[in-house]
């Protein structure tokens, strides 16, 4: 069962950082988005939401081909910065984040679009400039769309396997997280130990999914 | 002149074009800018804030150059210092009453506290009787309690003049009238030049002092009124 903890703890750390670095790189091109208008935006669009649709075994692939260590990007990480993505567990929150950003960009896109633009220059004309219009105007009115998206991309991934496995592969206790740990412990014919980590894991979302189905109805009416 | 203003721009919608090019000057304290809807009132206002893009022109208000296309003079509309009362108002609806009106008080990344006490804040709480409401979400008000916090939180920040788009348009009739009389009757004690946009000719007969005809983007005619005696 210790073992079962351990992997809970990497699920939980796994996701709290994919979620974490999806906040920022999501809300961030969300925003963009929603605003700027260029040629080619729907397909830049449907680009960013492909891991949502596509295999996670297919985005594993393309993430060894980039960033594993006989590529470019993956030679230059571990050179400059000693960072290695294959095989460990920060490999894992890249599957994680990739798989899971689309959750978030579409949500937070969908939230900053029902924000009234004349609301942000009524805060023009009050004085505030755009760091101040964004924070006290547009984040607000916008946040609670972004945080349902923001719960989804955690349960999404916790539940990661599929690109996960290909980047970061199975290593008890470092990178083998509940999903992962359930496959291995059936494969093994460890049925205890897979009913364990079943439960444990249905559990740990039903509760994200609460949590996120709360936020969702009863959202603050950003038009008068 | 308290108003300059000589705006151009092109908007393009599809196929369809539609050329805005309004000019007028005027030492009225109390203009009206006239016209049916869809003859460019609103874009020519949203100019004249700097919320909205003119392609060239030139707008002065009391004395202050705030565009100049041809002396590339363009304020920000957060240094023009024009108080804007948008046509549904665009109260914040996240924030109180209290909190709207005291919005434009401090300028950091934080929206003011619900409790916030200001003297300015206080005063028009009190001018306009929003006391009673003060703790209320916008949706919480009635139509002439909207009118009045959009009011409020442009005068807040003592602008220089006051911009008001169709501020009766959603409102009842009698409504309408009684806070025409205030509006007139705030104007003659604060002396504050006011620029109001309308297509109703009540909002004409008791406030203008002078009115100028948009029509099509173009200004059809502008006349000065007598002041009813």
């Amino acid at each position: 069962m210790e073992g079962a903890w351990i992997a809970l703890a990497l699920t939980l750390k796994v996701a709290a950082w994919a979620t974490a670095l999806n906040l920022v790189l999501g809300v961030a091109v969300g925003l963009a988005m929603a605003r700027a208008r260029f040629p080619g935006r729907e397909l830049l669009d449907a680009v960013l939401t492909l891991p949502m649709v596509m295999p996670p075994t297919v985005l594993g692939y393309y993430l060894l081909v980039l960033i594993g260590t006989h590529s470019p990007l993956g030679a230059w990480l571990l050179e400059h910065l000693g960072i290695r993505l294959i095989f460990t567990w920060q490999g894992a929150v890249v599957a994680a984040m990739v798989v899971s950003f689309p959750l978030v960009f579409k949500a937070a896109r969908a939230a900053f679009e029902t924000v009234d633009p004349q609301l942000e220059d009524a805060a023009r004309t009050l004085g505030m400039h755009e760091p101040a219009v964004f924070f006290r105007v547009t984040l607000p009115l916008a946040w609670r769309g972004i945080l349902a998206g923001l719960l989804l991309s955690f349960a999404r991934s916790l539940g990661e396997f599929g690109a996960t496995l290909m980047v970061a592969g199975s290593i008890p206790g470092r990178t083998q997280t509940l999903s992962i740990a359930v496959y291995e412990a059936v494969q093994a014919g460890h049925d205890d130990a897979a009913n364990f980590l079943v439960a444990v894991t249905s559990i740990v979302c039903i509760a994200v999914l609460l949590s996120a189905g709360r936020l969702l109805p009863g959202r603050v009416v950003a038009r008068e | 002149m308290i108003w300059n203003v000589e705006l151009r721009r092109e908007l393009v919608h599809g196929r369809s074009r539609f050329a805005i090019d309004a000019s007028f000057a005027s030492d009225a304290e109390r203009l009206v800018l006239h016209g049916p809807s869809g003859a460019g009132k609103t874009q020519t206002l949203k100019m004249i804030a700097g919320i909205a893009r003119p392609d060239r022109g030139r707008v002065v208000v009391a004395g202050r150059t705030l565009y100049d296309s041809a002396a590339r003079v363009c304020v920000s509309p957060q240094e023009r210092r024009l108080g804007y009362v948008f046509q549904d108002y665009a109260l914040f609806p996240h924030l109180t009453v209290r909190q709207n009106i005291a919005f434009g008080l401090r300028s950091g990344w934080r929206n003011p506290a619900p409790s916030i006490v200001a003297p300015a804040v206080d005063r028009w709480i009190a001018a306009f009787q929003l006391a009673p409401v003060a703790e209320h979400r916008p949706h919480q008000l009635s139509g002439g309690q909207r009118q009045r916090t959009a009011l409020a939180r442009a005068l807040v920040n003592e602008p220089t003049a006051l911009l008001l788009d169709e501020p009766f348009a959603a409102l009842d009739n009698a409504l309408a009238a009684r806070l025409r009389g205030e509006l007139k009757e705030l104007q003659e004690s604060l002396r504050i030049p006011l620029l109001l946009i309308t297509h109703d000719d009540d909002d004409l007969r008791v406030l203008a002092h002078e009115v100028v005809h948009l029509h099509g983007g173009r200004v059809a005619a502008s006349a000065r009124v007598e002041e009813p005696a």
